[in-house]
């Protein structure tokens, strides 16, 4: 029961309350670039709660079983070359960043050749921007967010697990990909209105980004009124 | 590979007429984050600044070497290395800060900024030329920064790089300083700009 009541907290604070984009700033670029159509959006968005899933998977793997400290992988390769006390202690935290932006980029690269093979369809919907992902703060932020809950953890039972990890990549993606939808559903109707010429395009875009930020504001506090409503302590 | 814009034109540019922020929509994800207090912006930009100076150099001296299907690998992976050694810098030095600046501070390998001037100036010119369009880059991004986090911290805490300016009596206005007054105040700014040009190109327009 606390179990599930944690991953749905975590989705809804991944979603919601700390909105991506509008409470984390991240995917900011795709925000203003690609929100001009709602049917773009929406694959702007799935593209990048698919990719972010998978990053979300890929990077979890990755830092509990090699570059934590301690951590399974590392420590039997080390093992072949000095004592196993002095194998345990190796920590290849140092390499994070490196890692993770290498294995973004390249399963950004191997869901584009996938994808093109076997779903010619699903391509055509979101193929376009796939390779733009790769540069997308929001993929990489859901990664470092992970490894802040599993490195350097204090108590080691609030480390978080595989489910918890890929449950705030993929919920971080939908909350990205509403703040993008309901954005570009405005901007829609923007067309229609009488804009000052200088504020056309970003600046209006950011205005509104504000105002919808302001209204994701309300969500503040939710996750502690749920979690009681729920049946756990606060 | 000499052509191209000289090195004081590169620096030059970089300050105002193709600053990153304002003109070419660039790095807006640490724009809009780190801009509620003056200290915080500034350590972000010289961060940044560090990194870009770096990476142009590195990628500068090995242009010649770099195949086109791999370059952007090759600059990531660069940049990658040098956020890293910030992040430690930060980490070991400035802890506090460290702290505040959060994930932002390793998000610096996606500042589109820094692959941008990677592949528009230092794969194609000289190492002299890449040093002077980062040192330029940064300061019209320092400028930026400052320009918006001025405003949020001024009305949002009635203080600047944490000394009280306004009267104490001023009801901080906490919206700045939450995301929604970076987003509102950017895109004030932006149109504002984008107005101050308009008018000087419409004045220009009638004297010529």
């Amino acid at each position: 029961m606390g179990y599930l009541v944690d991953i749905f907290l975590i989705a809804v604070g991944a979603a919601l309350i700390n909105n991506f984009v509008l409470y984390y700033f991240v995917g900011i670029c795709p925000f203003i670039g690609v929100s001009r159509r709602v049917d773009m959006a929406l694959g702007m968005g799935g593209a990048v709660t698919f990719v972010i899933s998978i990053a979300a998977f890929l990077s979890w793997t990755l830092t509990t079983l090699v570059l934590m400290p301690g951590a399974p992988v590392t420590r039997w390769v080390a093992g072949f070359f000095m004592s196993a006390d002095r194998a345990a202690t190796v920590d290849l935290t140092i390499l994070t960043y490196i890692v993770y932006i290498f294995v973004i980029a390249s399963s950004v690269q191997f869901v584009e050749m996938y994808v093109r093979k076997f779903y010619p369809q699903l391509y055509k919907s979101f193929g376009v921007f796939l390779p733009l992902i790769t540069t997308n703060c929001a993929i990489l932020f859901a990664c470092l967010v992970i490894m802040s809950h599993v490195v350097g953890v204090d108590n080691p039972a609030e480390a978080w697990g595989l489910g918890k990890s890929l449950v705030l990549g993929f919920f971080g993606g939908v909350g990205f990909t509403i703040a993008i939808v309901i954005m570009a559903g405005i901007r829609e109707d923007l067309d229609l209105c009488d804009i000052p010429e200088s504020f056309k395009g970003a600046a209006i875009t950011l205005i509104i980004g504000g105002i919808l930020a302001m209204a994701f504001m309300g969500f503040t506090g939710v996750d502690s009124g749920l979690r009681v409503a729920l049946g756990g302590t606060p | 590979m000499t052509d191209g814009p000289t090195p004081t034109e590169r620096f030059i540019q970089g300050i105002l007429p193709e600053n990153p922020v304002y003109r070419q929509l660039l790095g807006l994800c640490a724009t809009l984050a780190v801009t509620n207090g003056l200290k915080p912006a500034m350590t972000m930009a010289v961060a940044v600044g560090f990194v870009l100076l770096s990476a142009n150099v590195i990628i500068s001296l090995i242009r010649n070497l770099l195949k086109p299907h791999l370059r952007i690998v090759v600059f990531t992976l660069t940049i990658a290395a040098f956020v890293t050694i910030v992040d430690r810098f930060l980490g070991a030095y400035m802890y506090q800060m460290s702290k505040a600046l959060g994930p932002y501070i390793p998000l610096i390998i996606v500042n589109c900024i820094i692959i941008c001037r990677c592949e528009v100036c230092a794969s194609r010119q000289s190492v002299f030329t890449a040093a002077a369009d980062a040192v330029g880059q940064t300061i019209g991004f320092g400028l930026a920064l400052a320009s918006i986090a001025v405003i949020r911290e001024l009305l949002g805490t009635g203080m600047l790089a944490g000394i009280q300016v306004l009267p104490a009596a001023w009801p901080s206005w906490v919206i700045m300083v939450l995301p929604p007054g970076a987003f509102l105040t950017f895109g004030l700014l932006l149109g504002l700009i984008n107005w101050v040009d308009a008018v000087k190109s419409a004045k220009q327009g009638r004297k010529g």
